[in-house]
């Protein structure tokens, strides 16, 4: 029987936050669009989540922080994905993220940032469309 | 897809992961990796993880894979959990105990979801282990949704099948159901720090008492805690004795060919013996063949037709 692509995220939570309840709204909304959501837990390196995102082949990374650390960790993410060749996944962030940083993030390669109080349409509308097409 | 193929015998993690995904999509170019990979498979051991949810099998597995990763062993795992029967998507979070283990570059950790297959187990799973044990691990774990009775599907994925409860999980009897109780190797009762453990290890003990069934292998009961990691090795050394069990058996089976061969060669060449030699005694054996040549009787035939003399003639002797 020929199965449809299913759209794998990872939602994942870098560095040492301590609760995850918008991660999990996330996760949650997109599952119930259809997708399959790898959930990693809290308190993760940079290079746990890069691992991971390798072993189960996803298309997209969602990244939730809320730290103020993300001016360090996500530039260190993005730099594992391009070493390990998986630049062919969308990364998208969420969390507390000030406006000024907003640029900066997306110069380093995250597509696109959402704030708090993001409708969950809103993100599940822009996995749909930006996630990549494999070959 | 060569590339793929060559990845995983060389046992690369982006390739084991594309593979597993191109087996997941159910692409017309899986089949063919499948096919490539197959004479690199079959020297994993291949263990299966069942129970109800909430018995810790995600813990417990990965305190095993640190204790075989103590051996020097490599250690794939693949993790199912049940996919939406409404919008077909999933929430695939077995991984959350094992994130430590997510850096080992011996271990590689897969979730999967059911997709469209019932029974727990995904059509692709079979092949995400095919390419696990092609891509050289020497133990592939595959965790399954604790859905009850379907669970037995997993008996077509691995040699070896740990069955996991804990107690304080509803009623004791109603978890190990016929099912699960008939396809068991070994039987965990996590959470051993309960104070219910014994109890349930009583209740499964009963169970496999009313099974009468003569077998030769006995499926152990061993009490395990996840979490402090008690148990485990000694649960990693029972499997180990498992999987001896079921190599003796498979050498015992090829035993068995190999005596049934020469029984049929020793008795068709008695056989020979007894009818030709005398044959030959008799002096019929010239005057048939000369009837062959002439063609007054087939080879076959003739062969029938004495054999059926003969053989009269022996049972009537015994």
């Amino acid at each position: 029987m020929q199965s449809k692509k299913k759209i794998r995220v990872l939602i994942a939570k870098p560095g040492l936050d301590s609760h995850d309840r918008g991660a999990k709204v996330v996760a949650r909304a997109l599952r119930d669009a259809g997708m399959e959501v790898i959930y990693t837990g809290l308190r993760q390196t940079p290079e746990q989540i890069v691992e991971t995102a390798l072993q189960e082949d996803v298309d997209v990374i969602g990244l939730s922080i809320l730290s103020g650390a993300h001016k360090a960790l996500f530039p260190r993410i993005m730099e594992l994905l391009s070493q390990k060749g998986l630049t062919d996944v969308m990364v998208f962030a969420g969390g507390i993220i000030p406006e000024e940083d907003i640029a900066e993030l997306k110069k380093i390669g995250i597509k696109e940032i959402f704030g708090p109080g993001t409708p969950t349409e809103t993100i599940i509308k822009y996995v749909l469309e930006n996630v990549p097409k494999r070959a | 897809m060569e590339e793929i193929v060559k990845g995983v015998l060389a046992g690369n993690r982006r390739s084991i992961a594309r593979a597993i995904t191109m087996a997941e999509d159910n692409t017309p170019e899986a089949q063919k990796l499948i096919a490539a990979i197959y004479p690199h498979t079959g020297k994993a051991h291949i263990i299966g993880l069942t129970g109800p949810g909430g018995s810790g099998k995600s813990t417990l597995i990965e305190k095993m894979v640190r204790e075989y990763r103590r051996e020097g062993k490599t250690v794939g795992v693949v993790a199912v959990d049940p996919s939406s029967p409404f919008t077909g998507g999933a929430f695939l979070g077995d991984r959350i105990r094992m994130q430590e283990l997510s850096t080992d570059e011996g271990v590689f950790i897969r979730s999967m979801a059911t997709r469209n297959y019932a029974g727990g187990i995904a059509k692709a799973t079979k092949d995400a282990v095919k390419i696990l044990d092609a891509a050289g691990k020497d133990i592939v774990l595959v965790e399954t949704v604790g859905a009850g009775q379907s669970e037995v599907e997993i008996i077509k994925v691995a040699q070896s099948i740990v069955v996991i409860h804990a107690p304080g999980l509803g009623d004791d009897i109603q978890a190990i159901k016929a099912g699960l109780m008939e396809i068991a190797d070994i039987f965990v009762v996590n959470k051993a720090d309960r104070e219910n453990a014994d109890k349930a290890v009583m209740d499964i003990q009963a169970m496999l008492q009313l099974n009468n069934k003569e077998t030769a292998w006995k499926p152990p009961i061993l009490k395990t805690t996840a979490l402090t990691g008690e148990g485990v090795s000694q649960l990693v050394k029972k499997l180990e004795e498992h999987r001896h069990f079921l190599e003796k058996e498979a050498e015992r089976k090829k035993s068995l060919l190999r005596a049934e061969a020469e029984l049929v060669e020793a008795v068709k060449e008695k056989i020979v013996n007894v009818v030709i030699d005398e044959l030959k005694k008799e002096g019929k054996f010239e005057e048939l063949l000369q009837k062959i040549l002439d063609k007054k009787i087939d080879p076959s035939s003739a062969a029938e037709k004495l054999l059926s003399e003969k053989l009269k003639k022996a049972a009537h002797n015994a």
